[in-house]
């Protein structure tokens, strides 16, 4: 118990110092799954859109793939995309292994499926004729996918919230495409994974509740926006 | 005369099933088409077609005369639909109203004047500011009419807009439409499966049953003259009884009913079998026994059978020597005294009365 | 509602975006890096963070030190995923250079490993004369031992020890398999109260949180050798060889082999390594 006593002073000592490092750190959590969610976002919102309003062969199909991808485990999904971006992979002339934007694709590939499927329920929520209520008011096609954006904000924020907690507690993935390489790639997460390795528990529990700190103060920014719409 | 929107030839299936065929079918600018059917009778697929909003399998929709394929969305932007659940967006009342206009991008100081007019004229200016989720349906319906009218469409289509509604909210709207439409004369398809809606704001009536029309025409011929039966049940005709045709003089036929011979005005019916049709608001009752006073040629004894009363109205159902029906008021009722087993004569003229070729269960294509 | 093919354009915008997105990333990809591979508990001494840095300075390169299990690094080795290997796994390493994997195999420094267990020593390992003998009573009093089981450096030492014993611990119950890293590896040994092997500069960097002691040392056979080897620029297409060559050049030259001499000897009044650089691999381990 003294550990995470220990921890919890250790945290106050680092936000009150600054330490450069952690918030280094912590800048690059935020902006690495920072990026992932909104690649994600752009994915979910397009996937789910015609998984949500179209009716074609496989549909059926395809909700259960991306149902499936929800459960993926994260290191799975990072041990495919390194394969795919070490030297000796098929994608290797693009040196994007051991760098953040390798942590991106590998977090995006885990967020996707999330914000997919809870985009699908959002869309699938509202009324079946709203679409061609707007068509018939005039509006095309890309006027009508923003409107009904809009109209389903309240459930996509959920999506939102919910991709960027995967993406950001992340560790496996992100160790195996990103290097934890200091000053490069290295994340709270993975920070974390390495303090334990050293036996350094007082800055691992730091690091976690810094991380902890991050969520919460992301998901407070967005529960305020989704409760302001909700009581418009 | 050009029409301003047609279908030519269409056939609209789900999957295996053929829901709609309709060879021909005009709206002429300017009037109010009611389409008129039971539910699932394809009337709603008909809207979608008309407003450009579903592709027909087969045939065309011309639109002024042209075929409209490939500038569907420009001339959706001519027009505005009003569907049976209102489907405001999660915001105030009057962006709701001012939506289409911002699709069409006109600019927020125009905006704003159209849609305050519209706003008034539906009575709901005091809403403006209120969310769209926190109204009433009779509300929501309003909001929904002055979101259409606000585009000033050149066709405007209503599918069921009043069918959610209660009866007194519905009929209000009613009134509140007629007086609008009377004013701007857009062009409308009205969709309904409440024959009073259609007798009151139609120019012309489209029966539309099992995805065929039965019959299109001036409200009051298709209300009178129903062209079958299933037309007839759905116009509120009662379909009396099958006659056989005794004589026939200048269009005056001369009917063998049960055991009683009754006089219509028809054409086309010199020999052969037919249904009499009359409307209940037509057979006219009297006590049995008095001078009938009246133009009416046909006088008949009838035994009433059954009395149904809902609300002021009253139905007496009758054997005149065939089934009748006749639709007094409630005053009429307790005046006569009449009861189940009493004897009254029924009364209605040959123009009232209407003939249906026996059989006839299709219009021929 | 069937409509007709409503959302090509707004599939023709995503897929656009996503092609302008790998452009940029594939610009973005680090050309000039190079890759190190070596081993955790290579890294977890921090050795290499004190030594890099100098080396990135001097040459202007961004290095970029993954750490894995040796298994993998070796296995990066073969693939061409990695530019150096810096490991201490002695005969895996001739047979990489053997298979035409690895060239220019160059000896950088040493320490040794040291048999570890609580202190109250239920084994009696105190009194063995060499770590044979430490193993053996292990092995007698049953008591018990973390292995690493994962194919590194470590790990194949402890188990040439075995098989030197002619004894083979697996499936006994007091023998269990962490399958990770030293430090991980070094905590479960310490909550259970058992023995381990570990190497000595991994041990001093974490011995403030450890109640594990020193049982035995001293033993040539405990010696960890620790070898640098460029991957084989001829086998694979993108091998960084100069930047390579460099790296070797620099691990041994004499500024470097000093830096190594005095590193952990502030935090743990001795040093964790003992230079190497041109030394005849049968005569180390004069302490």
């Amino acid at each position: 118990m003294d550990l995470i006593w220990d921890g919890v002073g250790e945290a106050f000592r680092i936000l009150a110092t600054g330490d450069r490092d952690v918030w280094e750190i912590a800048l690059r959590s935020l902006l690495v799954s920072g990026s992932a969610t909104g690649l994600a976002l752009i994915i979910g919102i397009l996937a789910g859109a015609a998984l949500a309003f179209r009716r074609f062969p496989g549909r059926n199909l395809a909700v259960t793939l991306v149902n499936t991808g929800m459960g993926l485990p994260p290191v799975v999904v990072g041990l495919v995309v390194a394969i795919l971006l070490w030297r000796s992979g098929p994608l290797g002339d693009l040196n994007l292994i051991y760098s953040p934007a390798a942590m991106v694709i590998a977090q995006t590939v885990i967020a996707a499926p999330l914000v997919t499927a809870f985009t699908v329920a959002a869309l699938g929520s509202l009324p079946p004729r709203l679409r061609p209520q707007l068509y018939a008011l005039g509006a095309s096609r890309l006027q009508m996918l923003w409107l009904v954006l809009v109209e389903a904000r309240l459930p996509l924020l959920a999506a939102i919230m919910a991709g960027f907690g995967a993406a950001v507690s992340e560790v496996g993935a992100s160790i195996m495409v990103g290097g934890n390489l200091k000053g490069e790639t290295r994340v709270l997460t993975t920070s974390v994974v390495q303090e334990v390795s050293r036996g350094e528990f007082a800055p691992a529990i730091a690091l976690s509740i810094i991380l902890l700190v991050l969520i919460f103060l992301v998901n407070l920014v967005l529960t305020s926006v989704q409760q302001h719409e909700r009581s418009l | 005369m050009t029409a301003k929107l047609s279908l030519r030839d269409v056939a609209v299936r789900r999957g295996p099933r053929e829901v709609l065929r309709v060879p021909e079918l005009d709206v002429r600018e300017g009037e109010l088409l009611a389409v008129l059917g039971p539910n699932g009778a394809g009337k709603t697929t008909l809207v979608q077609c008309l407003a450009l909003l579903e592709r027909p399998a087969e045939g065309e929709v011309r639109f002024e005369g042209e075929p409209v394929a490939g500038r569907e969305l420009a001339l959706r932007r001519r027009m505005a639909a009003v569907f049976q659940e209102s489907l405001l967006l999660n915001r105030s009342v009057e962006s709701n109203v001012g939506l289409g206009l911002t699709l069409r991008g006109m600019p927020a100081s125009e905006r704003v004047g159209r849609v305050a007019h519209w706003l008034a004229r539906f009575d709901v200016a005091a809403l403006a500011k209120r969310s769209a989720k926190r109204l009433s349906g009779g509300e929501a319906q309003r909001v929904s009419l002055a979101r259409a009218f606000a585009l000033e469409p050149e066709v405007l289509l209503l599918d069921e807009p009043f069918s959610a509604l209660d009866q007194p909210t519905r009929e209000a709207l009613i009134e509140q439409l007629a007086d609008v439409l009377q004013e701007t004369r857009i062009t409308t398809v009205f969709v309904t499966h409440h024959r009073d809606e259609a007798a009151r704001l139609a120019d012309r009536v489209a029966v539309l049953v099992n995805g065929r029309l039965r019959q299109v025409g001036p409200t009051d011929e298709v209300f009178t003259t129903p062209a079958d039966e299933t037309v007839a049940a759905y116009v509120g005709v009662e379909v009396a009884a099958a006659g056989r045709v005794v004589d026939e003089t200048d269009g005056l036929v001369v009917l063998e009913v049960g055991d009683r011979e009754v006089e219509v005005i028809a054409h086309g019916f010199t020999a052969g079998e037919a249904l009499l049709c009359l409307r209940a608001e037509d057979v006219v009752l009297s006590p049995s026994g008095l001078e009938v006073p009246g133009s009416a040629r046909n006088h008949l004894q009838a035994v009433v059978r059954r009395i149904v009363t809902s609300g002021a109205e009253v139905r007496v159902e009758l054997d005149a020597g065939f089934p009748l029906v006749a639709s007094i008021t409630r005053r009429s009722l307790e005046d006569m005294g009449l009861a189940v087993g009493c004897s009254v004569v029924a009364s209605f003229k040959a123009t009232a009365a209407h003939l249906i070729a026996r059989g006839r269960d299709r219009i021929d294509a | 509602m069937h409509l007709p093919d409503m959302l090509r354009p707004t599939y023709r915008l995503a897929a656009g975006a996503i092609v302008a997105l790998l452009a940029f990333s594939a610009a973005c990809g680090d050309e000039d890096a190079m890759i190190l591979a070596t081993t955790t508990s290579t890294f977890d001494s921090g050795l290499l963070d004190e030594l890099v840095p100098v080396f990135e300075d001097q040459y202007g390169l961004n290095v970029k030190i993954i750490a894995v299990g040796t298994g993998q690094a070796l296995e990066m080795g073969r693939r061409g995923d990695a530019d150096i290997l810096l490991v201490h796994a002695p005969s895996a390493e001739e047979e990489l250079v053997a298979e035409g994997f690895a060239v220019d195999r160059t000896l950088v420094m040493y320490n040794d490993f040291i048999v570890l267990g609580p202190e109250s020593d239920p084994a009696a390992v105190g009194d063995a004369p060499d770590a044979l003998a430490a193993l053996q009573a292990i092995a007698g009093a049953g008591e018990g031992f973390i292995s690493r089981g994962d194919d590194s450096g470590t790990h194949k030492l402890e188990l040439a020890l075995w098989d030197e014993l002619g004894f083979d611990p697996t499936g006994e119950s007091w023998y269990e398999e962490s399958g990770q890293g030293m430090g991980a590896t070094l905590q479960i040994a310490n909550q259970r109260d058992a023995y381990t092997i570990a190497d000595r500069g991994t041990y001093l960097a974490l011995l403030d949180n450890l109640d594990l002691v020193i049982a035995s040392e001293g033993d040539a056979r405990l010696l960890n050798i620790y070898h640098v080897m460029q991957v084989n620029p001829d086998r694979f297409d993108d091998i960084r060889d100069d930047a390579a060559a460099a790296f070797v050049a620099f691990l041994v030259a004499d500024e470097t082999q000093a830096i190594i001499a005095g590193f952990g000897v502030a935090e743990h009044g001795q040093p964790l390594f003992v230079p190497a650089a041109g030394l005849n691999v049968d005569e180390l381990g004069d302490p």
